[in-house]
Parts: structure tokens; sequence; C-alpha cells
């Protein structure tokens, strides 16, 4: 700034006026309430980033038709705008969920997010049916299905079969049960479900919850 | 006629300091007469952000961030991308000038910021400077990110899904927080909806105050050089000119242009010729349309996010030992180096509260947060480094090895982070990583400990 323009302004501020106690409280005062009312107006502005009325609705279950599924077939159904895999697993699939116990994070799943009706190493409410969201628990990628076994898989040669998440490397058994020491930290989630008859799947609701 | 307009001029004083902010900004800011290559680059992000700006200006006359399918099943957002590129007349050079003035602009930013850390141009008192760029940079990375949701493939929604759920990672705050950032359970239309408005007006209006600022800063303390002389210590002539200043106007508006044109060159040819950039300006998955249900086999950030992917992809659980190792070191070293008892024990207690974190939190949280920290780490440059001279011309073969080191780390992360994950490329990327923490971390001890040479008193210029 120029030493002019310097001298134009403390013709107006270069006063030293004694301090008046009773304006500077009114200040103080003055601050407070409008930082208040400041608040105030962020809250709308705020409220505004949540979800709106129509999304908070759109959660409705969803009906899935198993009949058809052959054994070791892969079904993904849209839940909530997330990829819900059904795995009809064959005997050796179930079988193979022994051999990965020890090479499991979380064998028994006691940290992952699952309904309490569905325990053990098949996380399922039949063994044959694993359902659970197809969202690695990382960063929200979908893992890609690798059912080739071994070194087939490109994966390693003791490879089980199971998912590959195509963004962070983490490898998930065929329980969804994510493998040690992967970015991921928890297994797949299984959603609330429950069978409406042996054909009939329903996602979203399991009547055990309210 | 020339008197006519010199009383316009006079009449416009009078009302608005035209004249004076002409002359301080540029037109007599007095710059050292030794800037090399290295000093266009400021320029040309100035130019690239006029581009960016213009054309999408333009873009958004045609462009609709809807995620609902059209009657085709198609989402609209991606169909009016479509639209642009072939029915809009000009559109598609528009939006290709768009999309590589993003690679551009990262292009010109990072050889910007080297230049920084060559010549020492974020020591005092050139600290602000420095501190308004880290924060211009932070601005880009953010407007780069919610740009690149909107041509709404697969790409743009796979990778928002991802750098969204970071947030997801901090504990406690971080699932309701990466909620209100989307606006749903899901990325959907309400993200597309507010990265668009994110894109388009916040962070823009935001990115020029900091460019306003960013000049502003500089023009008040001075451009540095090649010599990390500074010429204001000098002696002046008859104008108050220093020994080694120059008016920026004509001599570096000739060489600003000249740089311009050539930079021109190269960018018309990759708008003509490569668009695309081989995949890694506009990547083939966003080619598709966004698919909630099925990631691409194979996601990628846009290269220039490439080295902080890296980052994250190689904080392993497995990592953490190395990290509570190399943290631990770190804290040692300054326990043992910093003077003030007060400033020890503060240092001690950082330490301990880290390697408790560390075991307790997820190696998840603290991938996020290491790649934050890798970002954030360049704001504090000015007081880690510790060397007498400023520029690299006159520091030791100490720090010439290790700045060498950082750049190989950093360009090695870029790559990596461009190919799926591999159990080699984990370990490589996670010595990168060491090493590039390493370059900020110890830089209050090598820099210290460097030989330098004297600098001169006047800059060298043939």
């Amino acid at each position: 700034m120029s030493d002019a323009k310097l001298d134009a302004t403390s013709e107006h501020t270069g006063c030293a006026c004694s301090l008046d106690a009773s304006r500077r409280n009114l200040i103080a005062a003055t601050a407070a309430v409008g930082g208040a009312a400041g608040l105030g107006a962020a809250v709308p502005f705020v409220a505004s980033f949540t979800p709106s009325e129509r999304a908070k609705a759109a959660g409705a279950p969803v009906e899935v038709d198993i009949g058809g599924m052959q054994p070791g077939e892969l079904k993904t159904v849209e839940w909530r705008g997330k990829p819900v895999w059904i795995l009809r697993r064959t005997p050796e699939m179930l079988a193979s969920l022994k051999k990965t116990d020890d090479l499991v994070a979380d064998p028994e799943s006691l940290r992952s997010d699952q309904p309490a009706y569905v325990k053990g190493e098949a996380r399922a409410i039949k063994d044959e049916y694993l359902v659970c969201v197809g969202i690695c628990t990382h960063l929200g990628c979908s893992p890609t299905a690798k059912m080739a076994l071994g070194s087939e898989s490109g994966i390693s040669d003791s490879w089980q079969g199971g998912f590959l998440c195509p963004c962070h490397g983490s490898l998930f058994d065929l329980a969804g049960r994510v493998y040690k020491s992967m970015p991921a930290p928890d297994n797949l989630p299984v959603p609330p479900h429950t069978y409406l008859s042996d054909t009939r799947l329903l996602i979203g609701e399991d009547g055990k919850e309210a | 006629m020339q008197k006519q307009a010199q009383q316009l001029l006079d009449w416009v004083d009078a009302r608005f300091p035209l004249t004076f902010l002409w002359e301080s900004q540029w037109g007599k800011y007095v710059a050292p007469k030794n800037f090399n290559f290295w000093y266009i680059f400021g320029s040309l992000a100035m130019l690239v952000l006029v581009i960016q700006i213009v054309t999408g200006i333009f873009l958004v006359m045609h462009y609709k961030p809807d995620a609902s399918l059209n009657a085709a099943g198609v989402p609209v957002a991606f169909a009016s991308v479509e639209y642009i590129m072939r029915d809009v007349p000009g559109g598609w050079i528009i939006r290709y000038l768009h999309s590589t003035g993003a690679s551009a602009f990262f292009v010109v930013v990072y050889l910007h910021m080297f230049r920084g850390l060559m010549y020492g141009s974020y020591r005092k008192p050139r600290e602000l400077v420095w501190l308004f760029g880290v924060a211009i940079f932070l601005c880009l990375m953010a407007e780069a990110f919610f740009g690149y949701l909107l041509p709404w493939g697969q790409m743009s929604f796979w990778g928002a899904q991802v750098i969204v759920n970071l947030f997801g990672a901090i504990p406690l705050i971080g699932e309701p927080l990466s909620i209100m950032i989307r606006g749903d359970y899901v990325v959907s239309d309400a993200t597309l909806n507010r990265f668009f408005s994110f894109h388009v007006i916040a962070i823009p209006l935001v990115l020029i105050g900091l460019v306003a600022a960013h000049l502003t800063a500089l023009h008040e303390v001075g451009s540095n050089n090649p010599d990390g002389v500074e010429i204001k210590k000098q002696p002046k002539d008859a104008n108050g000119i220093p020994l080694d200043g120059i008016y920026s106007h004509p001599y570096y508006t000739i060489k600003d242009i000249f740089g311009a044109v050539v930079f021109l060159f190269v960018f018309a040819a990759v708008v003509f010729f490569m668009p695309e950039g081989g995949g890694y300006f506009l990547e083939f998955n966003n080619f598709i349309p966004a698919d909630p249900l099925k990631t691409p086999p194979h996601i990628a950030p846009v290269w220039y996010f490439t080295p902080y992917y890296s980052i994250l992809r190689a904080t392993t659980s497995d990592f953490m030992l190395w990290l509570g190792i190399f943290v631990l070191v770190v804290g040692g070293l300054s326990v043992f180096s910093l003077r003030h008892q007060l400033a020890k024990l503060a240092a001690a207690g950082v330490t301990a509260v880290l390697l408790v974190a560390f075991y307790f939190l997820d190696a998840k949280f603290w991938g996020v947060v290491l790649m934050g920290v890798s970002v954030l780490l360049f704001a504090l440059l000015p007081w880690l480094d510790r060397s007498p001279v400023k520029s690299i011309r006159y520091k030791g073969g100490l720090y010439k090895g290790i700045l060498a080191v950082f750049v190989v780390c950093f360009v090695v992360l870029g790559y990596l982070g461009i190919l799926p994950p591999t159990p080699v490329g984990t370990i490589v990327s996670q010595i990168c990583s060491i090493l590039y923490l390493g370059f900020f971390a110890f830089m209050p001890w090598y820099t210290a400990m460097d030989k330098t040479q004297p600098e001169p008193e006047r800059v060298t210029w043939q």
C-alpha cells in the first residue's frame, strides 16, 4: 500500500480513544448473537446433505426365485442399490471352508456384519446357499468371482475358489470371509434375509427385527 | 488519441486502482533476471485454469447431471456426454479440451511443485506463497475428483465409490460422514448432483480465490530464482530496482507467451491426435455406463492420483509393523534432537499415542490417513528444511541424492497405482511409501548434515 493511502486511512482510525467497557460488552454480545444466528442458518444447509426422504424410502426388500439355480451358480440381485450375491454351494465348496478356516482373518465372523441367525464357517441359514452383499468391506468395490481352483485361478496354487476384489486385491473365501492380512478388515456382510419357501428367498427382511 | 486514452485512464485511476494493480502485480513487478525453463509452469497453470473455466462453461450448457435411465436404458448423464461428443456442433473439441486440460493441469502443477522443491521456493519468506499453493493443489485434486464422476461411466462410479468410502474408515463418524457426502446409502443421483454443484461452482470459486492469494503473496515477497539469491537484499539502481532484477513486463511477458505457444502445440497435438491419452487421460472403462452391480475387473484412478492411490494400497496390516518402526525411529530421533524439555516430551507423547493407535485401529484407516498425510506433508516443507541455502545448485550430494530417490519413488508409486495389485508390486510400493515419507520426516536432519556451498552475492547469468 502506498504511503498516501496509509495517511488517508489513519485520519479515520488513528484515534487513541479510551476503552469504553459498555461498548465492548455490546460488541461481544452482538458477535455472540450473530454467531449463534449464523450457526442456526447453517442447519438447513447441513441437513440438506443427508439422505432425502425419497432415498430413505427406497429400501424395499427384494424377492428372489432360487429354484432354477444350478450347484455352483452365482446370482446377483440388486437390493438398496447394492449387489447381493446368492451362491449355491456344492459339497466340495462347503468342504473347502474347513481348509480356509486357518487362512481367514475372522473365521467365526465374530466382528463381521451379519444377523445372529447366521453362524459358523458357512455363514448361511441353509449351508447350501450363501447370501451376502457383494461389496468389499475395504472401500466398497464389488469383488469378482474366482471359481477356478489352484494355479488356474492365477491367485495361488492352493486357491480354493472365492472372490477377488479388483480394487485393492482383497481375497474372500466361498463364505465371503476375508483372508488374513488383506486391505479389507471384515468379512462380506450378510444382509437380513429369510426363506419364504424352498425356492423363494426374501432379501432385506427377516421378520426377526422390527 | 493518445491524450484521450491517458485521460480515460486517469479518470479510471481516480476511481479504481487499475494502474496500481497492473504495476504491482505484473507491469512493474521486479523479478530476478535469471529465471530458467522451470519458471514457465506457473503461468502455464494459469493458462490451463482459463482453458478449464471457459470450456467448462460451455460444457455445462449441454451436460445433464441425471443418473436416471433414459428411454434407451442409458443413464441421462452418460448419454448427455455422448450427445456433446456426437451431436453438439464443436462439442467434441470443447470436451476434449476440458478432459485433456485436466491432465495438463496436473502435469504443469507437478512440474511447478518440483521447481519449488529444487530451488527451495518454499523457504522463508515465501511460506505463505507455498501454503496457498498446497491449498490450490488440494482444491485441484477435489475438483478433478468431483469432475470425474460427471460422465457417469464405470470408472466414474467406482472411483467415487472407493474415494467416498475412504471417509468411512474414520472411526465413529466415518459411516455417517460418507452417507452425508453421498447423500444416499450408495453413490446415486443425489451424489451426482452435488458433485456437479461442487465441480462447477463451489471448488472453482475457492480455487480462484486461492490463486489470487498465491499471486498476491508472491508479488508481496518477490520471486525466488534458480540461485536462491534474495535480490531484494541487493543494492538498488536509480529506479530502485535491485542489481539482478528486471520488470516482468515486457521481459517475462515475452518469455511466458513463448512458453504458452510451445505448450499449446503439445496440448493441441494431444487434443487432436490422442485425446484419450492411451487410456490414461480418458480411461477406456469410462466409456461403459455406470453399473452399480459390477465393478470393472481392473479399476485405477486417473494417472495423477496414482502415487497416492499406491500409498493407500500399500498400507496393509503387515505394513503397520514397518510403519510403527518408522514412527519409532523418527520419534526417537526427534526426542534426541529437540532442545526444549517440553518439545521432547511432546515428541515422545505423539510417538507413543501413534504406536498405540497403530495397534488398535485398522490398517484400512491408516491407509486413508497415510494418503492424506502424504499430500499434506508438502505444507510442512518450509519448517522441515534446515539447509543454509535454498537452491539445489548449492546443496550437497546428500540432498541431491535424496531428492532423486524421492522423485523415483513418486514415479514408481504412480506407475504401480495404474497396475492391478500384485504381491511384488505391494512390497515395492511399501518400500517406496516409506521412502516418500522419509523424504519429509528426516529432512531436518539430512538438510542440516548436507555439505553445502555458499550462495553467491549475485545470480548466475549469461
